[in-house]
């Protein structure tokens, strides 16, 4: 079956981009296929470098032809009109049908050569992509991330005629500079395509040159005895920024082996993107540079300059790090008044004397000494106006720490000024220690209050300020923690006004709804628990857990099942009037209702024992227990009585029910 | 020259001027006003504006008051030196004829690791950005590559392609050398040799002490509250033939510019008052250039 190969050639394509780029590709090519019907058994995309690449296999010939109905002038219009419209519908007059007061033609379309269709696929494609940002250039008017230069459009083996802002399609594709051979190459085929690059120096797949990094870096380690710090954000990254993977090993000068690890691993991440290596542990004196050609001084010469521009940027580096171990981080602090954190929120200085006040308040809440977390607190962003984290700003904290201990600062404070920003992300893990705990829930939830309290919330896919990152860490910090600090408490700590409470704890509500979807857990428990009106998050988790347990099994669906029929009941009588007040009298005129009666009885009393003592899974056995009598009785025992009295007592008895299970959590939101 | 005998500093920009004159540059010289970037002389921001072609390359010395360190930091400088080029409209093979100015400054493309590194260019001042990347040579940032996209707050068509040669830079990788003070700045061989120390370093270190603390605060801003009223002035004058005084005007916005950078460098310019001081130049510059453009556009 016939393939379509589609190579979009352009200058260098920022690596940030290229997977996002071969995902619209696809998804902008197959809306393209599908609208006309044309059908295919595979697709493919790639990004490179300097390439976008698709390819789609079993394509037929022709479009497929089909119908279309087309709405004409109404009833009774002008025959000038009519005959207008079948002229330009190209069907006779017997093709017309009158319906809903206008003539209708159904005409077929389609049917053109399948090599027309890609034509047109391709120049909408490139006209209307996504890239997050595009340019023009020269005289034209055509956007792309970076000047398009060539367009391989291949259909069935020939190549198909397209011209998209002055760039003509043709059967041609361009390789690696710099091999000393002409680049350019002509390719019929995916297969003749692929070859050609590999002949050509360039690796199409991200994965395969990603693969071919891993195992180049790991090679020269293990000839080293190394290990290579894996990094898949940097991989990603550097197979995005080269089209031949060839890894080097570089020297770090040994003169900066004195700086912090982090400092010599983030200068070289971040400037250079640079791997670092370990040996037992602790990092190593050597880097792995990607080179995008292998030289053939065995590369030699880039080696060697990579290892000098990293010893001028360590350099710098250490000039950052002498100057800021002149100046105390207390006395920093006054600088922070002079850098604005939000024009609503103060300076640097105030959010420093609030996060003193709000670390020393929350200590007790998280076994934490007080003074020692006021002083963190403090001193938690005076590292933001040393120089070093003015350089390299994903250093900030831990340099605080670094500048703490050199000043004696004791440990726990200094490592709490280090971790305070923790967790940083889904895989960075939450801070334990006592006194990072409080900072740590100070900083986020400082800046949750007070972004609310000036209205600034996150919307959609808003949240410039990062705020459901700040709530998340707060709960996974909690919960890993196993924290027993009421959220209310903490806001209240942090100033939240009375009226933004409400809004919080919603927030608050929200998030730990998505973290427990991430997980694969039943987040539509969460309001069901919420509801109660708990704030303490370890505790509403483990009610959640303990609920999901229970309708997991047949007894639990069948319970919730029971529950909503004694809820839709008791509603539709609480329409009709005040339910009966009070105990069920008993004993009943039937076994079910006695059975339910007594179950009950001794389930209200156990579930208000467990739940107090947080045995949640005890709680939730025993309502599981209840799950047969209430079964029999809505099975032999008709709720509606006749006798009044033997009604009312029945709906007792199913408040009962009600009341003893919303112990746990309110069923009544329980969805599915 | 033999290959294996690198280009001194000078040689180096020698070089440069033979190989751009080829590409059909007009060699324009250095701006006699102070300026933190060479995009800033008038022949770069100011011809990328309209729709006339224009090629051009000089070398710009740039002051950069705050990255001063009294010459004796090996890899910085409060002055350094930029080789310009502008090419509009951009032709398609602006990234090859860059490429073969490396080779001819004796950079072996197949020995040497080049890479084009997303580096998005702007600057606020002047209301002026573009997209492009930087150049690495091994790791080392040599080149600023950059699409004008907006110059003064407008769209620029056609689009101009901008180089941006780091020339010390260049020279430390080509000379093989650590310290740019080391560089050689004519041939090793030459009668009376001079290294880049030999001839700036003087020049650093009283300029660092100036820049950082000698220069007199109110003085500058005296000379900036100035420069921003003749700017405005002359923007409202008129030449013999009718036409705005864009260019001199235009020479003041430069000169505001650099004495806010001078009372930066003093630490005279508090937080809050930062964004009122580059929003006054930006506004100057976007002035001057709509006048250019209306009359470049004009004809």
């Amino acid at each position: 079956m016939p393939q379509f190969l589609l190579e979009l050639f352009s200058e260098e394509i920022p690596a940030r981009m290229q997977a996002a780029a071969t995902r619209d590709l696809e998804r902008l090519a197959g809306a393209g296929l599908s609208e006309v019907g044309l059908a295919f058994d595979r697709m493919a995309a790639f990004a490179g470098p300097r390439r976008l690449t698709l390819v789609v296999d079993g394509l037929p010939l022709l479009e497929p032809k089909r119908k279309v109905e087309r709405k004409g002038p109404r009833l009774g219009a002008p025959a000038a009109a009519i005959e207008g419209f079948l002229r330009s519908a190209g069907v006779g007059a017997e093709s017309m049908v009158e319906r809903d007061g206008a003539y209708f033609v159904l005409s077929e379309t389609g049917g053109r050569p399948t090599e027309e269709v890609l034509a047109s696929i391709t120049s909408s494609l490139v006209g209307s992509f996504p890239w997050p940002k595009s340019m023009t250039w020269a005289d034209g008017d055509l956007r792309w991330v970076r000047p398009l230069r060539r367009i391989l459009c291949v259909f069935d083996r020939k190549a198909v005629p397209v011209a998209i802002g002055g760039v003509v399609g043709a059967d041609l594709s361009e390789g690696r500079r710099f091999t000393g051979q002409t680049p350019i190459f002509r390719a019929r085929d995916f297969d003749e395509y692929r070859e050609a690059l590999a002949g050509h120096f360039v690796v199409l797949s991200a994965e395969e040159r990603k693969q071919r990094i891993l195992d180049g870096a790991r090679a020269l380690c293990a000839g080293r005895g190394l290990e290579l710090v894996e990094d898949p954000g940097l991989l990603e990254e550097v197979a995005g920024m080269v089209e031949w993977p060839a890894p080097l090993l570089g020297d770090i000068d040994d003169r900066f082996l004195d700086l912090p690890p982090e400092v010599i691993r983030t200068t070289m991440r971040v400037h250079q993107r640079y791997f670092a290596t370990s040996r037992a542990g602790e990092l190593a004196p050597y880097f792995i540079a990607v080179a995008n050609i292998e030289a053939a001084d065995g590369g030699a010469l880039i080696a060697a300059g990579n290892a000098r521009v990293l010893a001028a940027r360590l350099g710098d580096a250490r000039f950052f790090w002498d100057e800021d171990l002149k100046v105390s981080l207390e006395s920093r602090l006054r600088r922070l008044e002079g850098v604005v954190f939000h024009d609503k929120l103060g300076t640097l200085f105030d959010r420093a004397l609030r996060l003193e006040s709000a670390a020393k308040a929350i200590a007790p809440l998280v076994g934490a000494d007080p003074a020692a977390a006021a002083l963190a607190g403090r001193l938690a962003k005076a590292d933001l106006v040393s120089a070093m984290v003015g350089e390299l700003p994903e250093l900030q904290g831990v340099m605080g720490s670094y500048y703490a201990r050199a000043e004696g600062i004791p440990e726990d404070v200094a490592l709490a000024i280090g971790e305070h920003y923790r967790p940083r992300g889904p895989t960075d893990r939450a801070p334990t220690a006592p006194v990072s705990v409080a900072v740590a829930l100070a900083d986020k939830i400082d800046t949750i209050v007070g972004f609310f309290s000036i209205g600034e919330r996150p919307t959609g896919s808003k949240d410039p300020f990062a705020l459901r990152r700040a709530a998340l860490g707060v709960i996974r910090i909690l919960l890993e923690g196993r924290i027993r600090a009421p959220l209310k408490d903490l806001a209240a700590i942090c100033g939240a006004a009375g009226a933004d409470r409400g809004a919080l704890l919603a927030f608050f509500v929200d998030r730990l709804k998505v973290l427990l979807r991430e997980g694969g857990r039943r987040h539509d428990l969460v309001d069901a628990v919420f509801a109660l009106g708990d704030d303490d998050i370890v505790r509403v988790v483990d009610r959640i857990g303990a609920l999901s347990d229970l309708l997991d099994t047949d007894e639990g669906a069948n319970l919730l099942a029971g529950y909503r029929r004694a809820g839709n009941i008791l509603d539709a009588e609480t329409k009709k009037g005040p339910l009966p007040k009070g105990e069920p009298r008993g004993p009943s005129g039937s076994p079910q209702e006695e059975g339910l009666r007594l179950a009950i009885a001794t389930a209200q009393a156990n579930v208000g024992v467990m739940t107090a003592n947080e045995d949640f899974a005890g709680a939730v056995r025993e309502l599981a227990g209840l799950r047969e009598p209430v079964d029999a009785f809505f099975d032999k025992v008709l709720v509606n009585s006749e006798d009044p009295a033997e009604r009312d007592d029945r709906l007792r008895l199913l408040a009962q029910v009600r009341e003893t299970m919303g112990r746990v959590a309110d069923f009544s939101r329980i969805s599915g | 020259m033999t290959a294996t005998t690198p280009l001194s500093f000078q040689d180096l920009i020698l070089r440069l001027h033979e190989y751009w004159r080829e590409q059909g540059c007009v060699i324009v010289q250095p701006y006699d006003v102070e300026v933190g970037a060479g995009t800033l002389h008038p022949a770069t921001v100011l011809r990328a504006l309209g729709p006339k072609p224009w090629r051009v390359a000089y070398v710009q010395p740039c002051r950069r008051p705050s990255d001063g360190r009294f010459g004796e930091n090996p890899n910085r400088l409060r002055q350094f030196h930029q080789y310009q080029v502008l090419l509009k409209p951009d032709p398609p093979d602006m990234q090859d004829l860059y490429l073969a100015s490396l080779e001819a400054v004796g950079i072996d493309l197949r020995l040497h690791d080049i890479r084009f590194v997303e580096d998005d260019w702007e600057n606020p001042t002047v209301g002026a950005s573009g997209l492009g990347w930087e150049v690495w040579c091994d790791g080392m940032e040599i080149t600023q590559y950059t699409y004008f996209q907006q110059v003064g707050g407008l769209a620029v068509s056609p689009v101009s392609g901008e180089l941006t040669y780091g020339l010390e830079r260049v020279a430390l990788y080509v000379q093989g050398v650590d310290n740019v003070f080391d560089l050689a700045f004519n041939a090793p061989q030459s009668p009376d040799f001079k290294t880049y120390g030999d001839v700036f370093l003087e020049s650093e270190r009283q300029f660092s002490a100036f820049e950082q603390g000698v220069a007199d605060v109110a003085i500058l801003k005296r000379h900036f509250d100035d420069a921003e009223i003749e700017a405005r002035r002359l923007l409202a004058a008129r030449g013999r033939q009718g036409q705005a005084l864009v260019l001199p005007a235009y020479d003041h916005v430069l000169k505001a510019s650099h004495l806010f950078n001078l009372m930066d460098a003093r630490g005279a310019i508090a937080v809050a008052e930062r964004q009122s001081y580059i929003g006054r130049v930006r506004e100057l510059c976007k002035a001057c250039a709509l006048a250019w453009s209306a009359a470049e556009a004009a004809g």
